[in-house]
């Protein structure tokens, strides 16, 4: 019944055949998917559970490991870095994050968690001999630690107060001591999943991770965990009945904040990739603002497919935004400032435009994916009756759109301070950023496909 | 009427034409010129077949196109024109081949960029005028940002990154607003059981009370839908972005910023803010009235003190669109045509001054008055048509910015002597300040050795100039074939402010405004519901969900 994601661990790339063979491991994950589609329910008495919902998220988490990995091939050669355990351990993390996707019981969701987690932890450190890539690895290690402890420990809070740890059995049990302690467990664990989608305030990590990772590295960090945790607390409002309304709030503040505190850090930095993590962490507050929605309603499915569909718009548009800093950086990623990128128009006109459309979609401009997911969200928002916190979101809109038009105006309008010789694009990572670029347009223009079934996602997630 | 196609060629053809540009040769200035030249006189051919068969006397959407698009929630592409878009569309294919020959010579760096940002943003602005669906429309009026921001940031002159950015930063922010009223405004009409983001729809569905707006939430989506067309406008006090972005932009950035880009702003007022919000626009009229009159006079007094010709001529554009407000939220159906027709004016004469003043800095690199002085001596031609076009847009007799101003004020002064009579202070202050740099421009003696030896204008600067001339001769004097279009759809946009009696006897609602707004006088006595018959009869078709 469940192949789903331990199809990429078998393949474990030690001898030889190096991405080559972690690319078929992805893609077959990719492919097993099918099999879990045609036969839904839960397995391994109710720890998963197989439906639309999971899939979805599979999907995005499969699909950036695969890009990630297709991408990288050319960094790893230039940075010389051993691709093997590289690629191992991505499709390690994939698997942890597979398996957050379909859990349906918390002991599960915590394993995929410190699955992702451990060898996320280690895939940040991959440039050993550089300090800050060590010196994210270690404020990752430290803080993700903490924030593990947290879930765990509100799991644990959790089955005191009701007797289990399936998502479907989680009322309190009948007596008033019961009713505040699942209220903190289910505290420690928003707490646990905030951390990990570097939503305000427990987003002090992210830019130094992001920055200090090596990019491609950050480029999944970006999108499968992150996916993989909305989908987690997705899954957690929509079947605990306790969650919704105690979440509420938190979530209302935490969107609110992420999107001010992420997006005003982004407006003063110089190098791009810190510029990208602070963005990251506002967009984690307009995914937020979705679930904000899902909580707010008896019929959250509006803001949960708005959710999922922003996952996808954001997936593809920050990998290959992280996969181009990877390639532009050069040698050892020096030249990742905004400084770095004058004129890069004129020199790499196709990088160029790829990036642009990537910083357009992140800014939310028509027919991009990103003005889709926003509009999807602002959807969700209003049906709600959040209005407030639209608006809040349109301003912040109009925040973001300052500095990823900084970005292209460097591009584009100023003349290049220094001479950076242009490195050949490896054709691996032309045809991830390809797709990436064709999925931004078409998610923009035609996302009836990709609307529809996060749609039916949301409609059978309990 | 049978489905065309017309309005979606229209719309994508400058994209076709952007796509074979790529396949040419950076370098190959030659050939990209004439292709992208080709495409834009291609398309305005196209665009006058627009007029052929245009239905004078029908109220509603004509050349319409329909299809669904994305179905959660339900978005179609809805297409269609009346009188009011029919001649934005044209002056839109008219200004960009006109641009284009601006930028023949003076445009030779990144040649093949340009044409294809110009292009685009043709099409983006065709769109916004066609698009009958409130998505649809959102964004094409936000793609439309994205090659004027290249064209003002890359091509521009000193100032022009911080110009640019002003520019996308302010049109943002309205917009961005705008977005969320369109979506409340898509929940109303979902919670009514009727979910549709189609302008006609929601048109019908308002005036047959369907779907009812609580006065208050009428009031604040009007405020949204109103600030992004004001900041586009742009109304005074939101108008310090226009200046900078004129300044610094390229002459066909320019001349396609006031040509076509304002009109936007005004466009959206008439599409959506009247009809769709009737009573917010009667409260709030006369407020907006009280700026669009400060805009003209205070415009006109700026434009006066300007040293920078172009800059003066920006200012200037802040004081005409003031009429163009002014004209709309006097609900009098003369002076909303006199505002529709205004806003053609402006785009040709305003156009050609931003055309002269291109040429002038095409020759000396500067827009300074003080540089120059005396020009009539060794540039004849040129200052016999910058007269002619200082003099259409001073509002003489017998040419076009007459007519406009004319028609709004006579409209005006029948409803509100006294907005009237200040308005016309801007008249009198247009001609003071046009006439009066015209004069230390191109009057007197010579007073910099190196004007002397200017040349005159080559045959194709003459040529597009001479076009625009004549089209300000023509709708000055033949004004009728103009109006005549467009007086089916004044008369149907006043109408659809009113609202049906049982709607209005709500109560509430009825706030004294609705008596004293209207004027009937001068539309046939109709009933209000045959008209929402006439403008809803695409969503008649659509299957309500």
């Amino acid at each position: 019944m469940l192949v789903m994601l331990l199809a990429p661990v078998v393949p474990k790339s030690r001898h030889g055949v190096l991405a080559g063979v972690s690319l078929v491991g992805a893609a077959l994950a990719l492919a097993s998917t099918y099999y879990p589609a045609m036969h839904p329910g839960l397995a391994y008495s109710g720890l998963f559970r197989a439906d639309a919902f999971s899939l979805f998220v599979h999907w995005i988490v499969c699909g950036s490991a695969f890009l990630v990995i297709f991408g990288s091939i050319g960094y790893l050669k230039r940075e010389d870095l051993d691709a093997a355990e590289f690629c191992a351990l991505i499709l390690f993390a994939t698997a942890g994050m597979g398996v957050m996707a379909g859990a349906h019981e918390l002991l599960t969701a915590f394993i995929g968690l410190e699955m992702s987690s451990i060898a996320s932890y280690i895939l940040a450190s991959y440039r050993r001999d550089a300090p800050r890539s060590n010196e994210a690895a270690m404020k990752y290690f430290l803080l993700g630690s903490f924030a593990t402890a947290f879930f765990l420990y509100g799991i644990a809070l959790s089955f005191g107060a009701t007797g289990s740890t399936h998502l479907d059995l989680m009322t309190p049990l009948a007596n008033d001591s019961s009713h505040t302690l699942l209220k903190i467990g289910l505290g420690f664990i928003f707490i646990g999943l905030a951390f990990k989608v570097a939503a305000a305030p427990f987003q002090l990590w992210t830019p130094d991770v992001y920055e200090g990772a090596p990019a491609p590295v950050t480029a999944l960090l970006s999108t499968g965990p992150k996916a993989a945790a909305f989908a987690l607390a997705l899954r957690i409002l929509a079947s605990v009945d306790a969650a919704a309304p105690l979440w509420f709030w938190a979530l209302w503040v935490a969107a609110a904040l992420s999107v001010f505190t992420g997006n005003l850090s982004a407006i003063v930095q110089t190098s791009v990739k810190r510029m990208l993590a602070y963005s990251s962490i506002a967009h984690a507050g307009y995914i937020l603002v979705a679930l904000t929605a899902a909580a707010a309603t008896d019929h959250p499915e509006a803001g949960i497919a708005a959710a999922l569909f922003y996952l996808v718009s954001y997936a593809l548009v920050k990998m290959g935004a992280f996969l181009i800093v990877a390639q532009l950086g050069g040698a050892g990623e020096r030249h990742v400032d905004i400084e770095d990128f004058t004129g890069l128009g004129r020199r790499q006109p196709a990088m160029a435009a790829c990036l642009s459309l990537f910083l357009l979609s992140l800014l939310g401009l028509p027919i991009t994916a990103g003005f889709l997911g926003k509009f999807y969200v602002f959807n969700a928002a209003l049906e709600s009756n959040l209005i407030w916190l639209a608006i809040l979101l349109a301003l912040n809109s109009v925040i973001g759109s300052y500095y990823y038009l900084r970005v292209i105006v460097a591009m584009y309008m100023r003349e290049p301070a220094a001479e950076i010789a242009a490195e050949p694009v490896p054709w691996t990572l032309s045809v991830v950023l390809w797709i990436a670029a064709a999925g931004t347009v078409y998610a923009g223009l035609f996302p009836a496909r990709i609307i529809d079934f996060a749609a039916k996602a949301a409609l059978n997630i309990r | 009427m049978p489905q065309t196609y017309l309005l979606s060629i229209l719309t994508f053809l400058p994209v076709a034409g952007t796509l074979a540009l790529l396949l040419l040769r950076d370098d190959d200035h030659v050939w990209i010129r004439r292709l992208a030249m080709t495409t834009a006189v291609v398309e305005f051919a196209l665009s006058l077949l627009l007029l052929r068969g245009f239905d004078l006397h029908a109220a509603g959407y004509q050349w319409e196109e329909f299809h669904n698009w994305i179905p959660q929630p339900p978005i179609h592409y809805h297409l269609g024109i009346d009188g009011l878009s029919l001649f934005l569309v044209i002056l839109t294919t008219l200004l960009t081949p006109i641009s284009i020959l601006s930028a023949w010579k003076s445009i030779d760096q990144r040649v093949k960029g340009f044409f294809i940002s110009l292009l685009v943003l043709e099409t983006g602005v065709i769109g916004v005028f066609v698009s009958l669906d409130l998505f649809l429309f959102f964004l094409f009026w936000e793609v439309m940002l994205i090659p004027m921001y290249f064209l003002i940031g890359i091509w521009g002159h000193g100032r022009r990154i911080y110009a640019a950015l002003k520019f996308v930063l302010y049109t943002m922010f309205g917009s961005i607003l705008m977005l969320v009223a369109i979506l409340w405004l898509y929940r109303i009409t979902a919670v009514a059981g009727y979910p549709t983001f189609d302008v006609a729809q929601i048109q019908s569905l308002l005036a047959n009370g369907s779907v009812t707006l609580p006065l208050r939430t009428e009031y604040v989506l009007f405020g949204a839908f109103f600030l992004a067309f004001a900041i586009k406008v742009p109304l005074f006090p939101l108008h310090t972005w226009l200046p900078d972005a004129h300044t610094e932009a390229p002459t066909a950035g320019s001349v396609m910023l006031a040509g076509v880009l304002l009109k936007m702003g005004t466009y959206g007022m008439l599409r959506f803010c009247l009809p769709l919000f009737p009573d917010a626009a009667r409260q709030f009229a006369p407020y907006i009235a009280v700026l669009a009159i400060v805009g003209i006079v205070y415009g006109a007094l700026v434009a006066m003190v300007q040293v920078d010709l172009k800059r003066l001529v920006a200012y200037s554009s802040v004081s005409h669109l003031g009429f163009v407000v002014l004209g709309i939220f006097a609900f009098h159906q003369i002076s909303i045509q006199g505002a529709v027709y205004q806003m053609l004016n402006h785009g040709i004469s305003t156009g050609a001054l931003f055309l002269c003043t291109g040429m002038l800095y095409d020759r000396r690199h500067t827009y300074l008055i003080s540089e120059f002085g005396g020009l009539a001596t060794p540039m004849p031609v040129l200052a016999a048509l910058y007269l002619f076009s200082t003099f259409a847009s001073a509002g003489l007799p017998m040419l076009n910015g007459f007519v406009g101003e004319f028609l709004i004020l006579a409209g005006t002064f029948q409803k509100h002597e006294a907005w009237a009579s200040w308005a016309a202070l801007g008249v009198i202050f247009s001609s003071l300040y046009l006439l009066w740099s015209y004069q230390r421009v191109f009057y007197g003696s010579v007073t910099q050795e190196k004007n002397n030896a200017l040349p005159d204008l080559d045959k194709r600067e003459r040529g597009t100039l001479i076009v625009m001339a004549a089209l300000m001769l023509w709708m000055g004097i033949g004004s009728p074939f103009f109006t005549r279009r467009t007086e089916a759809y004044t008369q149907n946009v006043l109408q659809l402010m009113q609202r049906p009696q049982a709607y209005n006897a709500g109560g509430a609602r009825t706030n004294g405004a609705g008596a004293s707004g209207m004027d009937v006088n001068h539309a046939p006595a109709a009933a209000p519901g045959l008209n929402a018959a006439a403008y809803g009869s695409a969503a008649d078709s659509v299957k309500l969900k």
